[in-house]
């Protein structure tokens, strides 16, 4: 077959008739994978909250409260099991030292901390970055088990029990304040949705929630 | 043939200026902070100060002999040494000996010799090195020794920088100011940090040597202590309770020993006066950015590091003016 | 031309990352590890498998003067392909690569390949040279990325060889990158002349 020549016609048409076949091609291949891709865009979530919040049924989510307190918002996924309430992943942030840190904190019925996982953050590689395993069960600064409610999360430096990240004390008492201000919105949600209970401890807990300038 | 009759291109008036004089020079002005060093930090200043030093030499050695297969050995005209001493300078008193021994591979090896050795190097070798550390082992490279701990090496107690003070109140912390040192302490060199750039005295002798001398001019150190004290002290009026008062940037960190030995390599700063004055300038800003503003602690380093890239362009716009030139009505 | 030296032509002799230094923005960016580096090698392979193919088969059906805009488009289609069926079904991979996988449109291997190569020859040659292309840019990658890995962290693949404490983490991030590419490329030169 002999090569098109450049002819106005030519060009006009071909440019068409590729980008018409190139439009149809990735519009059935959209379609297809549109499925797919939302259901993994929600495991990867799931995935995290399971991760926090081990042994639920149901799908939290799908529908995470957002509550605000003082003027930070908080969402909080709930997770039950046949019906019961068995915890919730609370997502919080607050500053580290390079910038913006959220972190997705589970915790128990009795506000215990299950577990966490550091969602983003812009903290110092080597240094900062550390918070991602630091605070893990049977690591260093193991925050695993405490209640933030019993006795707030503190660094040993001010006085705490928490041992921070070697030479990351900033990002350590960014961690702990961001694990802090979760607790404090779970609870606030907690009294709400489970007894029915009117806020008669909001006032108490809220000023446990510090903005962090 | 005793007395063979050599006929060389110019220039044929010498000054007597030679590397081996300069390089030398520069370590003689050092030698008051190297001694503010060791009487601060003791043992381990003496351990990371030898160890530097000797490394750069050998890999110096080894590098022009094995791999260049060069035939004169260019180990004894200081550049080694001054580099390696000015790699301990920047370096913690209690680094691992194996953490150095890299660091002075990577100054001599990845700084210089990979472009040709000196005179071919873009970035200063010293600096080189410690940047790789920094970002390699920022846990070793931050914990600072106290000073006073005149025995010990690796196992000595550590604690926060004025820097990290500093750092902490950029980012809320209304009371970490006031934890620091006062000027006159941070002048005189007693508070952690790296060897060689605790004292601001013993460093500001070893300029008024070198100035004395005329083995640097005045320009670079100027121009950069002046900017970081006029940005430092602008942004420090408008929020005393974030920003440190001037003085203390100037006395702390390594803003002093780069601005006097690391900023004024020959080879990776500007030729002409105008030339340096820019670069001096820019060095200071981006030091005072990088500060308050950069995810790690100093800029001071980063900012040379920064500059001695754009030195090339720097030395293409401010040419000096050639002899016999029309000049321009 | 004979195949098979299609094929070790881009392998060795115009290795692109080594010797024609081609697609520099997803070799430095994406080599963190030997993992990463293998997934963005055989990724910008098959489009590039794809995209020669194609050019190859239409190329007597585009005209001279519009050519350029028409091989973007098969590129780009294939690379949007590839990145919904990446978000599909292996979503661990599109975590890490995903910012990049859009960057294989602009990767000039693409681009270059198809001008140089696929619109003067034959389909099969040309399915012969994107494999060939693509196993260069694969292995050099994968090599790039396991010497960062191993400095970096003490582990290839992920397999600790190394206590981690003695890794140096400049050669995880940005700047050992660029080291590791020139100290790689000053290696292929040396090994070339002798």
């Amino acid at each position: 077959m002999k090569k098109l020549e450049s002819s106005l016609k030519n060009m006009a048409l071909a440019l068409t008739g590729f980008s018409v076949v190139a439009g149809a091609l990735l519009g059935w291949v959209n379609d297809v994978t549109a499925e797919p891709i939302a259901q993994a865009n929600a495991k990867t979530l799931s995935d995290a909250i399971a991760v926090v919040v081990p042994g639920f049924d149901n799908n939290p989510a799908e529908a995470p409260e957002v509550i605000e307190v003082n003027g930070a918002s908080y969402k909080i996924y709930k997770a039950t099991k046949g019906g019961k309430f068995v915890g919730a992943a609370v997502e919080s942030s607050s500053n580290g030292f390079g910038g913006a840190l959220t972190v997705l904190v589970g915790f128990d019925p009795e506000g215990n901390i299950i577990d966490y996982s550091l969602l983003s953050h812009a903290e110092t590689p080597g240094l900062g970055s550390k918070a991602a395993d630091w605070f893990k069960k049977g690591a260093k600064g193991d925050i695993t088990g405490k209640n933030p409610g019993e006795q707030p999360l503190v660094v040993s430096k001010d006085g705490g029990q928490i041992d921070a990240i070697t030479a990351s004390t900033i990002t350590t008492r960014a961690f702990l304040l961001a694990v802090n201000n979760a607790y404090a919105a779970y609870k606030n949600q907690n009294v709400d949705s489970t007894t029915g209970a009117t806020q008669q401890a909001a006032p108490a807990d809220s000023t446990q929630v510090e903005t962090n300038n | 043939m005793a007395n063979k009759f050599i006929v060389s291109l110019s220039p044929h008036v010498h000054s007597g200026d030679s590397v081996q004089k300069n390089m030398y020079g520069v370590i003689i002005a050092l030698i008051p902070a190297l001694l503010v060093s060791f009487y601060m930090f003791g043992l381990g200043a003496v351990i990371v100060t030898l160890t530097s030093v000797i490394a750069c030499l050998f890999f110096e050695w080894a590098i022009t002999k094995f791999i260049l297969k060069r035939e004169h050995s260019t180990i004894m005209d200081g550049s080694a040494a001054l580099t390696g001493l000015l790699l301990a300078f920047n370096l913690p008193s209690n680094l691992p000996l194996w953490i150095i021994v890299i660091g002075a591979l990577v100054a001599i090896g990845i700084g210089k010799m990979t472009f040709g050795g000196l005179g071919c190097n873009p970035f200063n070798p010293a600096l080189v090195g410690r940047i790789f550390l920094l970002i390699s082992f920022p846990v070793q490279m931050t914990s600072w020794p106290v000073v006073g701990q005149l025995t010990s090496y690796t196992d000595a107690e550590t604690a926060a920088t004025p820097l990290a003070l500093m750092k902490m109140a950029v980012h809320g912390d209304t009371a970490a100011l006031s934890q620091l040192p006062d000027t006159m302490t941070l002048f005189l060199g007693n508070n952690p940090g790296c060897i060689g750039e605790v004292s601001a005295l013993a460093l500001l002798i070893g300029l008024a040597y070198m100035l004395w001398k005329k083995i640097i001019s005045w320009h670079i150190p100027v121009s950069i202590l002046v900017t970081v004290f006029v940005f430092s002290g602008l942004m420090h009026l408008a929020n005393p309770e974030a920003y440190a008062s001037p003085f203390v940037h100037l006395f702390t960190g390594g803003l002093m020993l780069g601005a006097i030995f690391m900023a004024t390599d020959y080879v990776t700063s500007p030729m002409t006066h105008k030339g340096m004055v820019i670069y001096g300038i820019a060095i200071g800003f981006l030091t005072v950015v990088i500060r308050q503003f950069g995810a790690y602690p100093e800029g001071m380093s980063f900012a040379i590091f920064i500059m001695n890239a754009f030195t090339p362009l720097i030395n293409t716009y401010c040419k000096p003016k050639r002899f016999g030139e029309v000049v321009k009505k | 031309m004979n195949n098979f030296k299609v094929l070790m032509n881009g392998i060795v002799k115009e290795n692109p990352t080594f010797v024609l230094l081609l697609g520099m923005c997803p070799t430095l960016g994406t080599t963190s590890s030997a993992i990463n580096g293998m997934g963005m090698g055989l990724a910008t392979m098959f489009v590039l498998i794809c995209s020669n193919v194609v050019i190859s088969l239409i190329k007597n059906l585009v005209p001279d003067m519009v050519r350029i805009p028409i091989f973007v488009v098969v590129i780009a289609s294939f690379v949007t392909l590839l990145q919904m069926l990446m978000q599909a079904y292996v979503p661990a991979l599109y975590a890490t690569l995903g910012l990049f996988i859009p960057l294989i449109v602009v990767n000039c291997i693409l681009l270059g390949r198809a001008e140089a190569f696929a619109a003067k020859n034959n389909p099969l040659s040309s399915f012969f040279d994107g494999l060939g292309m693509g196993l260069g840019f694969t292995i050099a990658l994968t090599l790039l990325g396991g010497v960062r890995e191993f400095l970096g962290t003490g582990k290839i693949f992920n397999l600790a060889v190394m206590p981690e404490e003695y890794g140096m983490l400049i050669f995880v991030l940005a700047p050992g990158a660029f080291i590791v590419l020139g100290y790689l490329i000053a290696i292929v030169n040396r090994l070339k002349k002798a």
